[in-house]
């Protein structure tokens, strides 16, 4: 069956992660990150930004945009380490900082949005 | 790269180059493939961000107007000057690349690179109006 | 063109050398020469101690690789125009041992290609006198490009996951993998997706996507590896469903 399971599936992640990541954080951090803080556009009021995050369907997005992408960054992170620094000795440490850091900011993020 | 050969009784020492750690700055395309891997790092960082966001903006119209200040902070204006071109970065070579792993094919020929691109740069600012929309029209 | 250009080439000499060191030579810069051209020249003129690997001297043999002016290039495909006035570096393929002076050690390589198992491998064969396995241009088309690799190694020598990680299998050993699991008349596919998508088998790669860029033949084995990936993917995912799975 699956000889080594994890690869594959965090290669999957990472993908998805990554394809979510390039689609829809652009936008969200101009936004939210440049455009309202400076001025060049209006955003959008306390009020009615609250009643949009509140929404069944906004939450399930968030909950998306915020753990695909950090499995995303721990996949390429830990490859970065490995190649960058030439640390795959501390492989037990990197997996554990990445994919236990993903896992994290998921849960939290579950927890903030639920 | 790895054990000596095993099929000769006599052979000379090899000599064997170590890979410098700061081999990625010896080419361009080298640096420019760390750089891209870094995109990560900002990817992440959003997720922090956004994360806080929501958090001061479930906790109350205080907590998020002191959020909002603090975006404006010439701190935070860099980091996510600097993330969003990361970011930008990211969302381009991964349309540039996606042909090389989704190879279509229709009526026998596979669909060129870039109409796979192209449909992705497409979607992409699809997505973003609809998002944009969203944010925007409250 | 009684015109000369230097060449500083790498020397090591087992015997006696710690670690390689350069030498300059002096060959004619004519417009159709290539490196090769200026090695044979040295060897046969100036210094018959240079050792180095040639054969065909046309671009498919894949023996003549080496770094020249710190990019992986065929020497017989490499024009010394190209690098007036010079002078010109050649030292052996990078990410390999060095054996001596411009030949390096590429064991490691044929052990993995082997594993990799790059024949057509069927589960039912059929007697000669039945005939040959037929094959309409379409699905030649979809494994062609992978077949044109010469095993040159410059993809090796360009990917820096290979000179980093002993374990990875590299673009070539994938790529004829690839081209072998898209040839229609290969039911081996299963096989090799056992032994490749081991941990480092092609989860290694990274997709710095130099091999391609360095490829004579434009095999594009980061496409046939990212391709591979996504295949890997899919069949993990379908070993959970419950007609078992696997062939």
């Amino acid at each position: 069956m699956a000889k080594r399971p994890n690869e594959p599936f965090f290669w999957t992640l990472f993908s998805m992660g990554g394809i979510v990541a390039a689609f829809f954080i652009p936008v969200h951090l101009f936004l939210f990150g440049l455009a309202f803080p400076l001025g060049w556009l209006q955003g959008p009021s306390y009020v009615n930004l609250l009643a949009l995050v509140k929404l069944p369907l906004t939450r399930i997005y968030l909950f998306v945009l915020c753990s695909l992408p950090l499995f995303h960054w721990a996949h390429r992170f830990k490859y970065t380490l490995y190649d960058g620094l030439q640390i795959k000795h501390l492989n037990e440490v990197i997996n554990t900082f990445c994919y236990g850091g993903a896992i994290v900011g998921t849960v939290l993020a579950a927890y903030l949005l639920w | 790269m790895n054990e000596p050969s095993r099929h000769t009784t006599f052979h000379p020492r090899w000599y064997r180059e170590r890979m410098s750690t700061y081999w990625w700055l010896w080419r361009w395309k080298y640096l420019r493939f760390v750089l891209r891997e870094m995109s990560s790092v900002c990817v992440a960082w959003f997720v922090i961000f956004t994360m806080m966001q929501v958090r001061a903006l479930l906790r109350g119209q205080a907590d998020y107007a002191v959020f909002q200040e603090w975006l404006r902070s010439p701190l935070l204006l860099v980091l996510n000057t600097v993330s969003f071109f990361f970011v930008l970065y990211h969302a381009i070579t991964w349309f540039n690349l996606a042909p090389t792993a989704m190879v279509l094919r229709l009526g026998g020929k596979r669909v060129p690179d870039f109409a796979i691109a192209g449909a992705n740069y497409a979607a992409w600012i699809f997505a973003t109006a609809v998002v944009a929309w969203f944010i925007l029209r409250g | 063109m009684a015109e000369m250009i230097q060449l500083e080439v790498a020397r090591y000499s087992p015997e006696k050398d710690a670690e390689p060191s350069f030498q300059t030579y002096e060959a004619p810069l004519r417009k159709d020469w290539v490196v090769l051209d200026a090695l044979n020249h040295i060897k046969d003129q100036v210094d018959g101690s240079l050792t180095f690997r040639w054969s065909c001297r046309m671009g498919i043999c894949g023996s003549c690789g080496m770094t020249v002016n710190g990019e992986p290039k065929l020497t017989c495909a490499t024009f010394l125009t190209d690098y007036a006035p010079g002078p010109v570096r050649v030292e052996p393929l990078k990410n390999f041992p060095v054996v001596r002076d411009l030949v390096v050690e590429i064991t490691d390589f044929l052990e993995k290609l082997q594993k990799v198992k790059p024949w057509l491998i069927r589960k039912d064969d059929k007697p000669m006198s039945e005939g040959e396995f037929l094959q309409t241009p379409e699905e030649m088309d979809r494994y062609k490009q992978f077949s044109m690799c010469i095993n040159c190694l410059l993809c090796y020598a360009a990917c820096p996951v290979y000179g980093l990680d002993p374990l990875f299998s590299g673009p070539a050993a994938i790529a004829l993998a690839q081209r072998y699991n898209m040839d229609s008349r290969d039911q081996g596919a299963g096989e090799r997706l056992d032994l490749l998508s081991q941990s480092e088998g092609i989860w290694g790669c990274t997709f710095v996507g130099e091999c391609t860029e360095v490829c004579p033949k434009h095999v594009d084995p980061a496409g046939a590896i990212q391709q591979y990936k996504l295949t890997a993917a899919m069949e993990w995912f379908k070993s959970f469903l419950p007609p078992g799975g696997n062939p």
